[in-house]
């Protein structure tokens, strides 16, 4: 009963964040709410049992990424002035748009075999290191060895695109 | 079957969520006007669909699809490094991350 009242309050605070993501006007207070959106999720993670995803997501999501977000932020120097915002016809049919989306997913939802199925049923074991360990390494070893190519692509298009036009890196 | 007992505890509760966020995450692509907020909002896409394929993966105990959580998470990092420098250079071109700035890349 209490992993309930825990589960609800996760959920609920999730998607507060999220919420505010979207809503705030400074765009330094929408990077903080995502951080603890993504800390939430990371939260959801644990509840589900998916421990490994759960400190990448730490790591990753919240750490990696968010610190990222954070520093361009500053290093652009906006003010309030500046931000901008979408007009309010605009604002009403992104709603409304947002709002049919919704329904469809929630209606995709309404009869599926998964509706009441607890998570604590199964005992699922499988979101442990060891078990996506062995798939990482075994099943999906040429992905996992094609990241590094991509990362290395992206790390040097970011160099490429960040430097200034006459700047030379020797 | 305990559907109604069992709201906070089941799947399809983080199914909501997920469903949720992916919602939020879609009307702040379509009304910020922010290049940077507006990245922020596909991160909690990509991140909301990362949530119901943990789900799915709890529910039919196969690991295959927390690999594939695993290789979003890589490829987003990379689409955001990637995304960030381009911000960077169009804000030293243009001096405004205004998205409606960018539509002279038409001609």
């Amino acid at each position: 009963m209490s992993l309930q009242i825990i589960s609800i309050i996760l959920g609920s605070l999730t998607l507060a964040s999220a919420l505010m993501v979207v809503l705030s006007k400074h765009p330094v207070r929408s990077v903080i709410y995502l951080v603890i959106t993504f800390f939430l999720i990371t939260a959801m993670y644990i509840m589900m049992n998916a421990q490994f995803l759960a400190v990448v997501n730490m790591i990753v999501y919240a750490g990696a990424i968010m610190v990222l977000f954070l520093f361009v932020l500053m290093l652009l120097n906006l003010n309030k002035e500046v931000e901008p915002m979408a007009t309010r016809g605009s604002q009403l049919a992104a709603f409304i748009a947002g709002g049919s989306l919704f329904l469809v997913l929630i209606t995709a939802l309404k009869d599926t075999l998964i509706l009441g199925q607890s998570y604590r049923d199964n005992h699922s074991q499988i979101g442990l290191v060891k078990e996506l360990g062995n798939l990482l390494f075994s099943k999906y070893i040429v992905a996992f060895e094609l990241t590094s190519i991509l990362f290395i692509a992206a790390m040097v298009g970011a160099i490429l695109l960040a430097k200034r036009e006459n700047q030379i890196i020797e | 079957m305990q559907a109604a007992s069992s709201i906070g505890t089941s799947l399809d509760f983080y199914l909501f969520v997920s469903f949720a966020l992916f919602t939020i995450g879609a009307i702040g692509a379509m009304t910020r006007k922010n290049m940077i907020v507006l990245l922020m909002c596909i991160e909690l896409m990509l991140n909301a669909v990362n949530l119901m394929l943990v789900t799915f993966s709890t529910y039919y105990n196969n690991g295959d699809a927390q690999i594939f959580v695993f290789f979003t998470m890589v490829v987003a990092a990379a689409e955001a490094t990637v995304g960030l420098s381009i911000i960077i250079m169009a804000y030293r071109n243009l001096k405004s991350i205004d998205i409606d700035m960018y539509n002279k890349l038409k001609n």
